[in-house]
């Protein structure tokens, strides 16, 4: 009897391990059998690389909305890696442990604030005070980037803080004994030594922002044309998923299902590099 | 005993002004630190100051009208779609933790197999999540904009952060409390839920309470999954928007401002709590061991 119960529950825990194959596999074949077909239709070339997103004339070209991810991504991480790395800095290496508590729980908060509340944030203070300083419409792709540079904060900062204190304190001090500044100790030794480290976070922050939706939307215009600068609306594959999918139907539908999957699978390049990163970062140490 | 590397404030300054890199360099790391805080106080001192004014009786009335948006209804949808996707994830992702740690051969390729899906779901965006909830719950399955479909989108989404959570936790239980167990006669499945689970607790409620955090900011994946519908649905198959779906309806209609000020203060004043309550089990924790 007892025998038999242990064995049941074994093929339970057994079962349960496999629900996240089985969501990611799921996940797969739902977004690929119901992308796929229209990249078909439309074809690779048109679908990836066409400039011109009209779906009333069904034209479905998403080349505007994967430049407007990448843009807008790239001047997050410009933004955002040096802050948050000098930021991990200071936690790792100068914060007194008086305030280092707060600081902590403070940067617990900034990744705890739901993404609506960035957005929310963002179109009452910065798209009014983008129009203020440019004379522009407020909505902007510069609004999407300094809100998406806050938001990836908290991951690089907390990757980057681990990554400082994993590597050996001998590193730091030897530096020292020879005769280097705290500061060249610090960013000639230690952060070299902990650079996969800190690259893992860094990408890892490339991946919030590629898949942020909601806070972009709500600051940066969504136009779905080329991206023709800082201060001109811009629209990313995210935003273009959820503002046209509440009233698509056939082709345009299955084209926003597949605009998800290129989306996707630029997420799993991300997941990919990051976990390779890991991996070497975990050899790096041994 | 004074350390030997103790410099007077007056020396330190004489170095920085003889390395002019170093100070270069201290400049950049105190004013990276001042722009991280002062973003975050600056976003929740700007909510609360616009938001708390506005938090007015009739937002807590029990119907949402089109004249009075009242985001009681959303509340308690939000409680009710946390409830519901925790049931769901909770078990799964504890039970697989558990065979993970407890029963799994090191090295199995169903282990690393495991290990690679549970990664790539915490990497996927929340709306790849939601295009999933509508082509499978929503669509497959006919369940339509409904609470459960939601509640299973997110159960998914939340999977990994409970496995992971979990297995820490488990792994830090000490092997002797296993053999102790063992020695005194118990078989492996009581050893796990008498003695490893119990000590493990505080692990898995951490897990939890970040699970309940991000269930409750989540937006995109909800938005094509419970449907947006402003009030309390009768059955668990009927839609229902949470307080964020809710605030990002408000802000994009742009008709009630004031009170998407007043959501987003309640918001965070749940993401307040639930980090307040996080750092009391992990103070706990750190306690024990």
């Amino acid at each position: 009897m007892n025998n038999y119960k242990e064995k049941l529950m074994q093929f339970v825990f057994f079962i349960a391990a496999g629900t996240s194959v089985l969501a990611v596999a799921l996940i797969c074949i739902f977004l690929f059998a119901n992308g796929l077909p229209a990249i078909g239709k439309i074809g690779v070339f048109e679908f990836l690389l066409g400039q011109k997103w009209k779906p009333s004339n069904n034209i479905y070209g998403i080349f505007p909305m994967i430049l407007g991810s990448i843009y807008v991504t790239a001047g997050a991480i410009m933004i955002g890696v040096p802050i948050g790395i000098f930021t991990s800095v200071f936690m790792a290496k100068y914060c007194p442990k008086v305030i280092y508590p707060f600081l902590k729980s403070a940067i617990e908060l900034l990744a705890g604030i739901p993404s609506v509340v960035y957005g929310f944030f963002g179109l009452m203070v910065f798209v009014p005070l983008i129009r203020e300083i440019f004379h522009v419409r407020g909505t902007t792709m510069l609004a999407a980037c300094v809100l998406l540079a806050i938001m990836i904060l908290p991951t690089i900062i907390g990757v980057s803080e681990s990554a400082i204190r994993t590597v050996p304190k001998e590193y730091y001090e030897g530096a020292l004994a020879l005769g280097a500044t705290h500061e060249r100790s610090i960013f000639r030794v230690v952060l070299p030594a902990a650079k996969s480290g800190i690259m893992a976070g860094v990408v890892l922050g490339i991946g919030r922002a590629v898949g942020e939706t909601m806070a972009v939307i709500m600051v940066a215009g969504n136009q779905p044309r080329m991206p023709q600068g800082l201060l001109k609306g811009v629209r990313t594959m995210t935003a273009n998923i959820v503002i046209e999918m509440g009233y698509a139907a056939q082709l345009h539908r299955e084209a926003l299902i597949a605009t998800g999957v290129v989306l996707f699978i630029f997420i799993l390049i991300i997941n990919l590099s990051v976990s390779a990163l890991n991996r070497r970062f975990e050899n790096g140490s041994n | 005993m004074e350390a030997i590397n103790k410099q007077r404030i007056k020396e330190r300054i004489k170095g920085y002004l003889k390395n002019p890199w170093s100070l270069m360099i201290l400049i950049f790391v105190i004013l990276a630190t001042l722009i991280t805080f002062t973003a975050l106080v600056l976003l929740v001192g700007y909510i609360l100051i616009k938001g708390v004014p506005n938090l007015t009786l009739d937002l807590f009335s029990l119907h949402y009208t089109s004249e009075n948006v009242s985001l009681f209804p959303a509340l308690i949808n939000t409680i009710s779609m946390t409830f519901v996707s925790l049931i769901i994830a909770v078990p799964f992702g504890i039970f697989s933790a558990i065979y993970l740690v407890e029963y799994s051969k090191r090295g199995s390729r169903f282990v690393s197999i495991i290990r690679i899906t549970a990664e790539t779901l915490s990497g996927i965006p929340s709306i790849v999540y939601g295009l999933f909830g509508y082509l499978f719950f929503v669509t497959a399955l006919k369940w339509r904009y409904s609470m459960l479909a939601g509640a299973f989108t997110l159960a998914i989404m939340i999977l990994p952060l409970i496995m992971r959570t979990t297995e820490e936790a488990l792994k830090s239980v000490p092997d002797s409390y296993r053999e102790g167990s063992f020695g005194l006669g118990a078989g492996k499945l009581r050893t796990v839920f008498k003695v490893v689970l119990p000590t493990a607790i505080p692990g898995i409620l951490a897990g939890v309470i970040l699970s309940i955090g991000r269930i409750v900011g989540e937006t995109a994946a909800l938005i094509y999954t419970a449907g947006t519908i402003a009030t309390v649905p009768k059955t668990i198959m009927d839609s229902g928007r949470t307080l964020s779906v809710h605030m990002y309806e408000l802000s994009r209609e742009g008709l009630f401002m004031n009170q998407a000020y007043a959501t987003a203060v309640i918001l965070l004043i749940i993401v307040l709590l639930i980090n307040w309550v996080s750092g009391m089990v992990v103070k706990r924790l750190t306690k024990i061991k």
